[in-house]
């Protein structure tokens, strides 16, 4: 059968730039048709700014490995046109179960909060979110958004000035070059472009190899998540069962730092490893295996003035807890909305150094998560091996030591931290919905959900507020969503963003973060807080 | 804040001690060492205050660490 991950989705195509007697210049080019480069792409055609993808592959990526895909993530995709078609397709499950030595210490039941339109999370092989995201951008394309997908091109020189970058672009046919004015660049952890501007990663702190392999199989697992700390068939290590669509299981074993990386990918190492997992009766079939390194680290900066760095390219985590794709596609929501602002003269170039502050803040959060995750389950010394055992006999008899057993996060979005782009704070109002938090979703009584009424540019939200109140005070440029919470109605919005307040107003950025809140409308006041997550000089 | 209670507190201080030293009587250093370490999460979990156990482990850690 031909998998998903071996058809060739945008072959490569002489384009006319390779002919052109002088360099052609773009707006955008967008270095990696991964899930974070496809997101960009998306997000920037969605605004009308033309795109170039480049990729020196002309494929999804092969195997599961992303297979998380967190409620925030889903919120992102919703507003890319393809949240429907993940949550069809993914796999949703409640149930986990953590096993020490050779005994279930305990369960847990992951009750999603309520009121959200999407769950905690779905489990997806990321193949099928790429083919998604790529069938989306030529559903764009065909309705003539300005998009260009160039297959078996692969950058091999960059070069940059403060006004614009030139790339050197190599294919079948030979090399080009082009100019750019600004170069995305969402070509994973080992990022080709941040070796050629010669810059590195730093604050390596953890060292690890994982096998992952994707078996079919006939069983009857249940559509639960079981994570192994030290169980018999993997002395010493862990392991990882989560199901995926199609009958597919995904497997991670923990191998230790030191080992033969090849040795340990041959099928005759590997059966015995997960015969010894799953039992000798069951049968299965083997359809993927790597193994695994990571690092937890990040780049000092993720702007390098016409080069922006977005996904892995810019941090790499441990895998526990699901933060590499979904932090990835959460900078590039932060991000494309600010360079449309930026390219269509709207904003200055400097409002970029919010997408630095604020991704680079976001990173520093999930590698703080996945490392502490990471010391849980792989103890680096005797003495947190030993605690580390302490709290998984006890979580085993009493429920107050299961909140201490850390076998990865779930992957949550970041609040940011007070800057000039947010507006200071009314703390009287629910800190749930603060300047610098992404909105909460809530059902609304005529059954939308609260995200589903934010646009693509800024939206004010005005609660318990009149029309005629707001249209005295003259025209907006925003999307003006106007919500009751008297008598009754929609109470959950009540509590996620009044509290014990009458009215609220609160200014949304197009990445459905909060700019500002006030309980009082004052035109002036929200006209400058505008210009204040804009970057602009006041 | 709270903060880490450094007075007498103990209902029989004497007797705690000697139930300390009982409970390790006849263990190896591993499962002393084991015990010692589900004591320390229990009773932490008990004061369950992050200022109040932040106190204890610097005091615990004392000046020549």
């Amino acid at each position: 059968m031909n998998k998903i991950f071996e058809r060739s989705l945008y072959p490569y195509h002489r384009h006319p730039d390779q002919d052109a007697a002088d360099p052609a210049h773009h707006p955008v080019v967008i270095i990696g048709a991964g899930p974070v480069g496809l997101c960009a792409a998306i997000d920037l055609a969605q605004r009308n700014i033309p795109v170039v993808i480049v990729d020196d592959n002309d494929k999804v990526s092969f195997g599961s490995r992303a297979i998380c895909f967190a409620k925030r993530t889903l919120e992102i995709c919703d507003r890319l046109g393809v949240g429907d078609q993940l949550v069809e397709k993914g796999v949703q499950w409640n149930l986990g179960k953590v096993f020490f030595d050779q005994r279930k210490v305990y369960e847990f039941n992951l009750l999603a909060e309520d009121g959200h339109q999407r769950p905690a999370f779905i489990n997806l092989q990321q193949y099928y979110v790429e083919v998604y995201l790529f069938e989306r951008l030529k559903a764009l394309q065909d309705a003539s958004a300005p998009i260009d997908i160039r297959g078996k091109t692969k950058v091999t020189e960059l070069r940059q000035t403060d006004s614009h970058a030139t790339l050197c672009l190599n294919t079948p046919d030979g090399s080009y070059e082009i100019l750019v004015d600004w170069v995305l660049a969402c070509d994973g952890a080992n990022s080709p472009t941040r070796q050629m501007l010669g810059l590195d990663f730093v604050g390596r702190v953890f060292e690890d190899n994982f096998l992952i392999a994707d078996v079919t199989m006939e069983a009857n697992f249940p559509t639960e998540r079981w994570f192994w700390f030290d169980p018999p068939f993997n002395k010493g290590q862990s392991a990882l069962l989560h199901k995926q669509p199609d009958g597919v299981w995904r497997i991670d074993l923990q191998l230790g730092w030191d080992i033969d990386k090849e040795e340990e990918k041959k099928p005759e190492n590997v059966l015995p490893r997960l015969k010894a997992m799953l039992g000798e009766e069951v049968k299965f079939d083997l359809d993927w295996v790597s193994i695994y390194t990571f690092q937890c680290r990040r780049m000092e900066r993720f702007v390098h003035n016409r080069v922006i760095f977005a996904g892995d390219s810019a941090h790499q985590v441990s895998p526990f807890g699901a933060r590499g794709a979904n932090s990835g596609i959460q900078d590039v929501d932060n991000l494309c909305w600010k360079l449309t602002a930026v390219i269509k003269g709207e904003a200055p170039k400097t409002l970029l150094e919010s997408y630095n502050s604020e991704r680079v803040f976001a990173a520093d959060e999930n590698i703080m998560n996945s490392t502490r995750s990471t010391d849980f389950i792989t103890p680096k010394s005797d003495i947190s091996r030993l605690f580390r055992d302490a709290v998984l006999e006890l979580s085993e008899h009493h429920a107050f030591a299961r909140p201490l057993v850390n076998s990865g996060r779930l992957s949550l979005p970041s609040y940011y931290a007070q800057s000039d782009y947010f507006g200071t704070d009314i703390e009287t109002l629910p800190n749930i919905s603060r300047p610098g938090a992404p909105c909460p979703d809530v059902r609304l009584d005529d059954g939308r959900f609260l995200l589903q009424t934010l646009s693509d540019g800024f939206s004010l939200l005005l609660l318990n507020l009149s029309v005629e109140q707001i249209a005295s005070k003259g025209s907006f440029a925003f999307n003006l969503i106007l919500l009751d919470t008297r008598i009754g109605h929609n109470q959950k919005l009540g509590e996620r963003y009044l509290g014990n307040a009458q009215s609220a107003i609160y200014l949304i950025r197009p990445d459905q973060y909060i700019a500002a809140r006030w309980t009082e409308f004052k035109k002036a006041t929200i006209k400058n807080a505008l210009s204040a997550a804009l970057g602009q000089e006041l | 804040m709270n903060t880490l209670n450094l007075q007498p507190n103990f209902t029989d201080g004497d007797e705690f001690y000697e139930r300390l030293l009982n409970a390790h009587e006849g263990l190896i250093k591993e499962e002393s060492d084991a015990l010692n370490a589900r004591l320390i999460i229990l009773l932490a979990n008990h004061i369950g205050d992050l200022n109040v156990l932040d106190q204890a482990i610097i005091l615990a850690k004392g000046k020549g660490s």
